[in-house]
């Protein structure tokens, strides 16, 4: 029982039961499993986003353009929707997964090859990627009627009584959870987060994994693109503006530390859930939407408060950094 | 023939060679600043007039303004992401002072004085509780922001005085307005302080090595916590620019300013590892974005197009040296 007390995924989960809890003394039908299973379907694009995140942050870099990615993505995948609507579905998402691949590799090559901070290289390409987003466009949205019905309904539509978008975020879930449990990259990827000069010492190529990990943050922004413009079914420059931290916030409150190699999936997936039901449930117990900001920022602070506790014991780092070239 | 050890001369500052110079990121950024305004006076006709090269300034000064501090900050080896935010909050608190009936004077003191505190907010979360300067001011940023949104939701605050105009759109001379004379005055102060005072010196030892810091005596804490309350008060002060220029308050005001700020710093040459950086090459920056986007606004490039300028802007800037490093060491070896 102690054992299981020092996984904050635990503490996490108490924290969303207790939130659940005091949501439905207000509004009893909220912990209902219908609508829980709607709250899951409505964060889906939030969790993936923060899993992409998560593997970045582990490897103590960042990646502030996965909002733009996302975005540009939406709009080239809408964009060829309207223009050709006979390419099939499952081929757009390829093209997103690739285009989102792309934009990824660009940040990752500058953070490889040139050794620039990633903070300041996603700091650039969240404004480039953005701004192409209008040269594409031209400005133009793409709204629901020019969008296929295919495109529209390919997530809505229910497997097994769950919609698409949801068994998409399970399988990203347990393809993170292979990945970072069960595969040498992710044992890496930890090892660079905790100790990069070590990480040399044991023949981990630093460079290139961070290379890796924003060409997975890419691929996710990309997905998440398809996903966001057929659900918001809206394609504009403005898509999912500042939503960037939203990213970054839910995987702090999950417990990733912004300091490298401490986080898991599960952490990124509930602190996801976490804002989400938070934003689902102020509408329904009569809360102006307006609060869900400064809630989510305090939920942020407290977050790394207690995140901060948990760190404190370390020991100390002995190794100073070394040229990794 | 004696070994009488001759005293050495330890000089207060090491020699900087000509060629040092030449080759700094303050001259780089002067012939880039150059060229862009050649380009910009050759591009539109409207370009060199004193009125609206006056225009251009209001481009940079307020975000200029954060800069300073934000660079000294980032020097120390932490940031601040919710400047924005505190520009909102300020701004929506001067607002609510209006409404009470609060004279000029009043709103200026508010202004100024929610942004010192909303940043020794942010300096005891960092330095007493010992927490990432990054996701706390990312709480922060929502934090603030989200209170501006709870107090004015979709309604905005207008009916400033008369006189509260003068800070945003006053002149003090010709085409010289209060806010460049402001910019002009506030570069000075932070020169001074970060590359002539010990307090400066402090800042950039912290930022090289916090540990060395604190066993040769520097408060890292306190000084930190200092330029946190500096960084919001600077907030506070371009709040009470933005709002009499604007004249009206909404909760989404200044929304994006911490990243441009952040872009205008790391540009000058501030590392954003921290431990190095100087006020010319932030002056220099802010002088560049701001010839960028007005230039490029006098050509009727969308705003969203200038910052693709912006962002490949930040990333030559910073890749190059480190492009030419490289291949002039390859031809070396």
């Amino acid at each position: 029982m102690k054992a299981l007390l020092k996984y904050r995924e635990i503490w996490l989960l108490a924290a969303i039961a207790v939130l659940i809890g005091l949501i439905s003394t207000r509004f009893p039908a909220f912990a209902d499993p219908g609508n829980l299973r709607q709250v899951f379907n409505d964060t889906s694009i939030l969790m993936i986003l923060a899993l992409g995140q998560m593997v970045v942050i582990l490897t103590r870099s960042i990646d502030l353009s996965m909002a733009s990615n996302l975005c540009f993505t939406g709009m080239v995948v809408a964009m060829l929707n309207a223009a050709h609507p006979a390419i099939p579905i499952p081929l757009l998402i390829v093209i997103a997964l690739a285009v989102g691949l792309v934009l990824g590799a660009i940040n990752g090559l500058l953070v490889w090859r040139l050794n620039i901070p990633s903070i300041v290289v996603t700091l650039g390409t969240l404004t480039i990627y953005r701004g192409a987003t209008f040269v594409i466009s031209g400005g133009a949205w793409v709204n629901a009627d020019k969008m296929s019905p295919d495109f529209i309904g390919f997530q809505r539509a229910a497997l097994l009584g769950i919609p698409v978008l949801s068994w998409i975020a399970m399988l990203v879930i347990a393809l993170f959870f292979v990945l970072m449990t069960r595969t040498a990259l992710g044992r890496s990827i930890y090892a660079i987060g905790v100790n990069p000069t070590a990480s040399v010492y044991t023949g981990i190529d630093v460079g290139r994994t961070k290379f890796i990990v924003f060409c997975i943050s890419g691929m996710i922004g990309g997905l998440a693109g398809y996903l966001w413009i057929s659900r918001y079914v809206i394609a504009s420059v403005e898509v999912a503006n500042g939503y960037e931290l939203n990213i970054i916030a839910a995987c702090v409150i999950g417990g990733i530390s912004i300091a490298g190699g401490i986080g898991s999936v599960g952490g990124a997936v509930l602190g996801a859930l976490f804002l989400g039901i938070i934003s689902n449930a102020l509408p329904v117990i009569n809360i102006s939407p307006f609060w869900q900001m400064a809630i989510s920022g305090s939920a942020i602070i407290l977050a790394v408060v207690l995140n901060a506790r948990g760190e404190r014991q370390q020991g100390r780092i002995i190794l100073r950094k070394v040229e990794a070239a | 023939m004696t070994d009488v050890p001759v005293p050495r001369h330890i000089p207060d500052r090491l020699d900087k060679p000509l060629s040092s110079a030449i080759f700094s990121w303050e001259a780089l950024l002067v012939v880039v600043a150059i060229a862009i305004f050649a380009i910009n006076s050759f591009a539109s006709p409207y370009f060199l007039d004193p009125y609206s090269l006056s225009d251009l300034t209001f481009n940079f000064t307020e975000k200029g303004l954060i800069a300073f501090a934000m660079a000294l900050l980032i020097i120390s080896g932490e940031i601040d992401l919710s400047v924005a935010a505190i520009i909102a909050l300020a701004s929506t608190m001067m607002g609510m002072a209006v409404q009470a009936g609060a004279g000029t004077p009043v709103l200026v003191l508010i202004g100024i004085g929610v942004g010192l505190g909303c940043g020794a907010f942010n300096g005891l979360l960092v330095t007493r509780l010992g927490l990432p300067s990054i996701v706390v001011t990312i709480g922060t940023m929502s934090l603030f922001r989200g209170i501006a949104f709870i107090i004015l939701g979709d309604q905005a605050y207008k009916g400033y005085p008369e006189s509260f105009a003068f800070f945003g759109q006053g002149y003090v001379w010709w085409v010289v307005s209060f806010e460049l004379v402001l910019f002009l005055i506030a570069a000075v102060v932070y020169w001074f302080v970060l590359h002539r005072t010990s307090f400066g010196r402090r800042v950039f030892a912290i930022g090289n090595n916090p540990i060395a810091a604190q066993f040769s005596g520097v408060r890292v804490g306190r000084t930190k916590f200092i330029l946190f309350c500096l960084t919001g008060l600077m907030s506070g002060i371009a709040s009470v620019l933005i709002t009499s220029r604007l004249g009206s308050t909404r909760p989404s005001i200044a929304q994006g300013y911490e990243l441009e700020v952040i872009t205008m710093v790391v540009l000058g040459g501030v590392s954003i590892l921290g431990g190095a950086g100087s006020i010319v090459g932030v002056v220099l920056a802010a002088l560049i974005m701001g010839l960028v986007t007005f230039g490029l606004g006098l050509l009727n490039v969308p705003g969203i197009v200038m910052s693709i300028f912006i962002g490949l802007l930040l990333i030559i800037v910073i890749a190059l040296p480190i492009v030419w490093r490289r291949l002039r060491g390859r031809r070396l070896a």
